[in-house]
């Protein structure tokens, strides 16, 4: 079996992965995908504890499962209201550069 | 004390009315006088002042009933602080009583004769507004008197004595606006001042007099004074009887502060002979009578008094030789006259100067209103030749009599020569004897009771107190028998200057005689003049007024008649009317000519004519350096300095210097404007440090919570 560090590790890496997308793109759409990337970071490491946790108590335990199920969820629904979001921002600004929405600065 | 007599016998509890019916009567004709006429205020003033006289006679009636003891009504607390008790209580006692019964008879006689002499006088004068006025100011007067002479303490007699100055500043201005003749002028209110500052002079002396008595005494009451008279040392009593007198020479027109008198004249004559002649100037002599007990344990103080009369009687006699005002002669008269009431109680004769002070009070009382008559009398006549001069002769009566009722429209008081005609002026009268028959007989009867023919009331009274002066101070007696004599020989040329000889001016051919509403008192006061000497007959048993008397002021000689002193002034009074009708009678004062004594006396009787000058001396040494004093003053040490140089300068300028320099510059600016301003500034600028944190990028925002994140995280973790 293989051992959850690597979960944990391929995980991580992920996760620095779509940080790094989200702080260094400029574009939207990437920047979803790097969020995308950050919360399926987080899923592996659900399922590789949950998976991890159920064969050392040795009984059936969802909860981490479930707790991707619920991320997927809200990620699909953060998605539908952040393409709408972009769709609109795009029909105005004709660009989904986001250093160009920067209306709101102080 | 000697106050055991209960008060449920006799009528004592009535005193407080001598004070309250003339209020009454003032506050009716203040409150009603508007729509009541003239006669009905003047007689409302008189039954008020009546009233009082028929009190003052009960007071003293019960008082002779109970046997002469002094009573205490006690009337109202006024002031209680700790133990100091300062009451208003009425004493009745004979003295009292005998100023209260002087005061409300004479004043109620005078208020009738007002009645009818106002009556002329507002409508001459063109005010009939001012009737009312009069009587009020009148009331008042005899409220205010009777206040000063009931009153059992020092206090009260001050409260008193302030009153009738205020009375008599108010009547001698009592035609403000105008001088004696009725032409545009401050004259009148110019004495008014005079006669109320010269007062204030005196009345200062009585104050210090009564703070010295406070500070040694403890006390104001009268009994409780004079009992402790022998425990005190008698250099505090020659002060306080000094300052006394300095009071009383204010008030009772003595060397140095009589000057006042004779200007007082410029008030209606009712008010010369009730205020100025009769009783307010008196008041000086009942508090020296008063005050007996004290002037009697300091011989100095008692020295002093005498000379100061008997100076004054010699000195003012001299100043009426010389006078052609028919009221200042009086004036004089009156302040010669108040000199020998003043020099009697002075040698401790009490008793005499009391009742020279009653009889003089009846006959100058009678002179002043008979000479008020006269100026009547002139004043019309005066109208009736300026009527005969309009028009036929024939009905130049007739045409005068509308003449007074038009006079309201047309200039007052000046002839045909366009000069203005003096009705008080004795070289504007002559031969009234005939015109005005009646007036004259009044006239003559005062006349000679003043110069102390026997047997009118002057002669006993005056001869009393020329007796007391000879047995116990010569210096004074020989003062006073001069006094005498010339006060003999100016009523003398009054009488052949006003009635006798040919009328030197038109006026004075066409007098007419008063009515009797003018007339009736006189003849009440001539009667009394008469026969007022009958108060205290030098004779044994007949002494009513001395025994009367010596229920408060125990120490009473009764002398008997000394026929060298009264045969003395008797023969000098008979040689002094001889001497004027020699000069003044036999060959009469034609118009226009000077006055027969200048011929003889040369500058000396330019000297009395002006009053030997003490007014310019006065002028010279008090008004002229007080008003110089009074311009520095305002000028350099007030304007200048004060104002100019300490208010501007000092005051302001430290001001604008502190506001200025320190406060705003420092505290203000520096202070709390830099504290205000400063966290204003402050916020501002960390508001633009900390608005660069908000640069609009979405991903320095997710830096934030990257570090947000990794911050906390490490704290859980490392913590």
């Amino acid at each position: 079996m293989v051992p959850v560090e690597y979960y944990i590790i391929l995980s991580a890496i992920l996760f620095t992965i779509g940080v790094l997308g989200v702080l260094v793109r400029r574009n939207a759409l990437v920047i979803f995908m790097s969020v995308e990337l950050m919360l399926n970071a987080a899923n592996l490491a659900f399922v590789a504890f949950a998976r991890a946790h159920e064969v050392a108590a040795g009984a059936s335990l969802f909860d981490g499962q479930i707790f991707v199920f619920f991320v997927i969820a809200v990620a699909a629904a953060e998605v539908a209201v952040g393409l709408a979001l972009i769709v609109e921002i795009f029909k105005s600004k004709h660009s989904i550069d986001v250093d160009q929405m920067s209306s709101l600065k102080g | 004390m000697h106050l055991s007599e209960p008060l449920t016998t006799g009528f004592f509890f009535l005193a407080p009315w001598v004070v309250f019916f003339p209020l009454i009567g003032l506050l009716i004709n203040i409150i009603l006088g508007g729509r009541l006429p003239e006669r009905a205020i003047g007689w409302i003033a008189s039954a008020a002042s009546g009233a009082s006289f028929i009190v003052s006679v009960l007071l003293a009636w019960s008082l002779a009933a109970g046997g002469g003891h002094a009573v205490s009504v006690p009337f109202a607390e006024w002031i209680h602080i700790g133990n100091l008790k300062l009451d208003w209580t009425f004493r009745v006692d004979s003295l009292s009583s005998t100023m209260m019964l002087v005061v409300s008879g004479v004043g109620t006689l005078i208020h009738i004769y007002a009645i009818g002499y106002m009556h002329e006088d507002v409508r001459f004068k063109r005010d009939p507004g001012r009737f009312r006025r009069f009587f009020v100011f009148l009331n008042l007067f005899i409220a205010a008197m009777m206040i000063l002479v009931s009153g059992d303490s020092y206090l009260m007699l001050f409260v008193g004595w302030e009153g009738v100055g205020l009375c008599s500043f108010l009547l001698i201005g009592f035609w403000y606006e105008m001088d004696t003749l009725g032409r545009p002028s401050w004259a009148n209110s110019n004495a008014a001042k005079k006669a109320f500052i010269t007062n204030r002079i005196g009345d200062f002396g009585f104050l210090i007099a009564g703070f010295i008595m406070f500070w040694a005494f403890g006390t104001f009451q009268f009994d409780e004074v004079f009992e402790q008279v022998h425990a005190i040392a008698p250099g505090i009593i020659l002060a306080i009887t000094l300052f006394m007198l300095v009071g009383v020479t204010g008030k009772s027109a003595q060397i140095p502060l009589y000057i006042w008198l004779p200007d007082a004249m410029a008030g209606p004559t009712p008010v010369s002979a009730l205020i100025h002649a009769a009783t307010m100037v008196t008041a000086g002599v009942y508090l020296i009578a008063r005050s007996a007990p004290l002037y009697s344990s300091v011989p100095e103080a008692q020295n002093i008094v005498a000379l100061v009369g008997a100076l004054t009687a010699l000195f003012a006699a001299t100043i009426a030789l010389g006078q052609y005002d028919i009221k200042r002669v009086l004036a004089y008269s009156t302040i010669s006259q108040l000199g020998f009431m003043v020099s009697a109680v002075g040698m401790g004769a009490y008793v005499a100067g009391m009742f020279h002070l009653v009889t003089h009070a009846f006959f100058k009382a009678l002179l002043f209103l008979s000479a008020g008559s006269v100026i009547l009398g002139l004043e019309r006549g005066h109208h009736h030749a300026e009527g005969a001069h309009g028009g036929d002769h024939g009905k130049g009566r007739k045409k005068a009599g509308k003449k007074k009722v038009e006079s309201g429209h047309e200039a007052h008081g000046y002839d045909e020569h366009g000069e203005v005609f003096d009705p008080g002026d004795m070289r504007n009268m002559g031969g009234l004897r005939k015109t005005m028959p009646i007036t004259f007989w009044l006239y003559v009867i005062g006349a000679l009771a003043l110069a102390g023919i026997f047997p009118l009331a002057g002669f006993w009274s005056k001869d009393e107190i020329l007796l007391d002066a000879r047995l116990h101070h010569p210096t004074v007696y020989w003062l006073l028998t001069v006094a005498a004599f010339f006060t003999a020989f100016y009523m003398g040329r009054q009488i052949w200057m006003v009635f006798f000889g040919e009328p030197r001016h038109q006026a004075a051919a066409h007098a007419e005689e008063s009515k009797p509403i003018i007339t009736a008192p006189l003849m009440v006061l001539a009667a009394l003049s008469v026969v007022g000497g009958a108060l205290n007959l030098p004779f044994e048993g007949f002494h009513h007024l001395g025994h009367w008397l010596e229920h408060t002021l125990h120490e009473v000689e009764a002398l008997p008649l000394n026929l060298q002193v009264a045969g003395i002034s008797t023969v000098l009074a008979i040689l002094a009317i001889l001497l004027s009708w020699f000069i003044y009678g036999r060959n009469p004062l034609k118009a226009n000519q000077p006055d027969p004594l200048k011929r003889t006396l040369g500058f000396l009787f330019t000297g009395m004519e002006n009053k030997w000058y003490v007014d310019e001396l006065y002028q010279a040494i008090v008004v002229n350096p007080f008003v110089k004093l009074s311009h520095f003053l305002a000028e350099t040490i007030d304007e200048k300095f004060w104002h100019d140089w300490f208010h501007e300068k000092v005051i302001a300028g430290t001001y604008n210097w502190l506001s200025n320099i320190a406060l705003d510059r420092y505290a203000d600016q520096r202070g709390i404007d830099a504290l205000a301003n400063g966290l204003g500034v402050w916020t501002q600028n960390l508001s633009v440090a900390l608005r660069k944190i908000q640069n609009g990028f979405v991903r320095s925002y997710a830096l934030s919570v990257l570090l947000g994140v990794v911050f906390i995280l490490g704290y859980l973790i490392l913590k």
